[in-house]
Parts: structure tokens; sequence; C-alpha cells
């Protein structure tokens, strides 16, 4: 991978083979796990009806899942305001379907866009953007589960189970960051 | 000079600062995560709310040096609209009364 360009209204990019597989590996487990979590949202007739969709109210155990689908408002792990819980509730369903769409959406853009073969990657700047989102919730995925923290060493001891994984997502805070600098205004 | 009779009786202890409380008790809370790169954080502040590159670097430095900064505030719906923005960049962002 050479650093994004920006080049007028394209951005382009080059992953290998190799690189090319992890992206699409990670970007489509992500993409599978907020499917799953879109599958639970409650059917009903009326949404059918009305086109209005509604999401679960409660937030996802997974805190993989909770990391990517925020609450609306911080609540006090020992005692929640009451108000704030009925809140966070009410705008979770209202507003998760919308959420699930965008990411899901910005992974299948990934996925269209990265030939598992590798090579260059020629990107419209709302599919920049779709990989800028969707890179960040992988790193947030992964991050998540190693437990990231933000003094994280480049590397840990090798007998850290998190160690093989710690280099992939250190690897994809450079490709992310690259294309941040490709994209800013 | 005239005061606006109506306006006196229906807001008695409406001052300048009061009035702009109720105009805003809505913030839009973006927190520290150790994940969001803190490029990628202005870029979002930049693009999502137009905000010059001064303007969100500083907002930036705040989330990450304080641990959080209210970068938005307005309605509700404003704010609720806000935080579902940055929920959809990937930022850990709430809506909360102002105080």
């Amino acid at each position: 991978m050479k650093r994004w360009i920006r080049d007028g209204d394209v951005v382009v990019g080059r992953l290998d083979r190799q690189e090319a597989a992890v992206v699409r590996g990670l970007v489509s487990q992500i993409q599978d796990m907020l499917l799953a979590r879109a599958e639970e949202a409650p059917q009903d007739e009326l949404a059918e009806l009305t086109g209005i969709r509604t999401g679960p109210s409660e937030a996802p155990d997974d805190p993989i899942l909770g990391r990517l689908l925020p609450d609306f408002h911080r609540l006090d792990d020992d005692a929640p305001d009451p108000d704030e819980v009925n809140s966070s509730a009410a705008l979770r369903s209202l507003h998760e379907p919308e959420l699930l769409d965008h990411k899901t959406g910005a992974a299948e853009v990934v996925l269209k866009t990265c030939s598992p073969d590798g090579g260059e990657i020629r990107l419209s700047i709302g599919e920049a953007e779709a990989w800028l989102s969707s890179l960040n919730d992988v790193r947030l995925a992964l991050g998540t589960a190693l437990d990231v923290t933000e003094d994280m060493p480049d590397e840990l001891p090798p007998e850290d189970p998190r160690s093989p994984h710690l280099g992939v997502y250190h690897w994809l805070t450079w490709v992310q960051d690259t294309l941040v600098e490709a994209m800013m205004p | 000079m005239t005061t606006p009779v109506e306006q006196e009786r229906t807001q008695p202890e409406a001052v300048g600062s009061e009035i702009a409380a109720e105009d805003r008790p809505w913030q839009t809370v973006v927190w520290n995560d150790p994940v969001n790169l803190m490029s990628y954080v202005t870029y979002v502040f930049q693009k999502l709310f137009g905000f010059s590159r001064d303007k969100a670097t500083k907002l930036m430095l705040d989330v990450h040096h304080k641990g959080k900064a209210i970068v938005t505030s307005g309605t509700k719906d404003k704010v609720e609209a806000d935080v579902a923005k940055l929920h959809a960049a990937g930022l850990w962002a709430t809506m909360q009364r102002a105080s």
C-alpha cells in the first residue's frame, strides 16, 4: 500500500493481493455483524404500512456492536437517569435502522471497489467517504476487541495473544490516516 | 424608545443570556476514545458542521485533552440529528441538556 493521493475528483490508492484480502475480510465481518443486528429489528405491520422502520430499543450486548451503535445519552453505569434511559431507548429505536443502512452501505462500497486481486483503487469522493467510514468501523471493532488504549505500543510482547492482530490494526490506522490526509478540505 | 409590552409580559426575566439559554437547551458532546484518529475527528467536524480547520482542530484537541467537547448546540431536533451524523461517522457522541 502506498499512501492515497487525491487527483481532482478521484482518490487513488493501491493494495496488494494480501492487503486487499485483509481489508475485504474485516469489512465483510463487520458488515455481517451489522446485518445480523438489523435482522433483530422488530417486524410489525404498522411499520410495513407506514414505511417508518423501528429498530431495537435495547443497546447490543456485544461490546463491538455497542461501540458501533452508541447510545444517544451518556448513561451513568450505576445510577442512570430514568428519563435518559427512556429517551435513549426511543432514540435508538428511531435512528438505528438508518445508522445500520449507512454502515452496511459503506461496507458494500468497499467490497465493490476493492478487488480481491488487489491493484489500483480509484474512488469518487463519495466512495472515498464510504471507505473512511468503513475503515473507521473496522478499527473501532478491532480496537474494542484488542482493548486498545491511547498509549498502545507499536508491538506487544510476542506471548500476548493480541500481538499478531495489533499489526493489522496499526496498518489500518495508517491506511485511514493517509486517506483522511488526501480528503482533507 | 419603547419596549414591546407583549414580550415583557410573557418573558418577565428575559435578558440576553437567559434568552440564549432558552433557545439552546441541548448540546452535542463528543467523547474521547482511544481509537478515533485525531486527523479523522478534525475532518469529520469540518465536513459535518462546516467548521474552519482551526475551529475543528481546537475542538478535536479539547476532546483529546479534556476528554470531551461540546461541538454544537441548539434545539433538541438539531442536536439529535447532529448526534446521529456523528454516530454515522463513528464518533462517540451523546446529547445532553445545557446546564
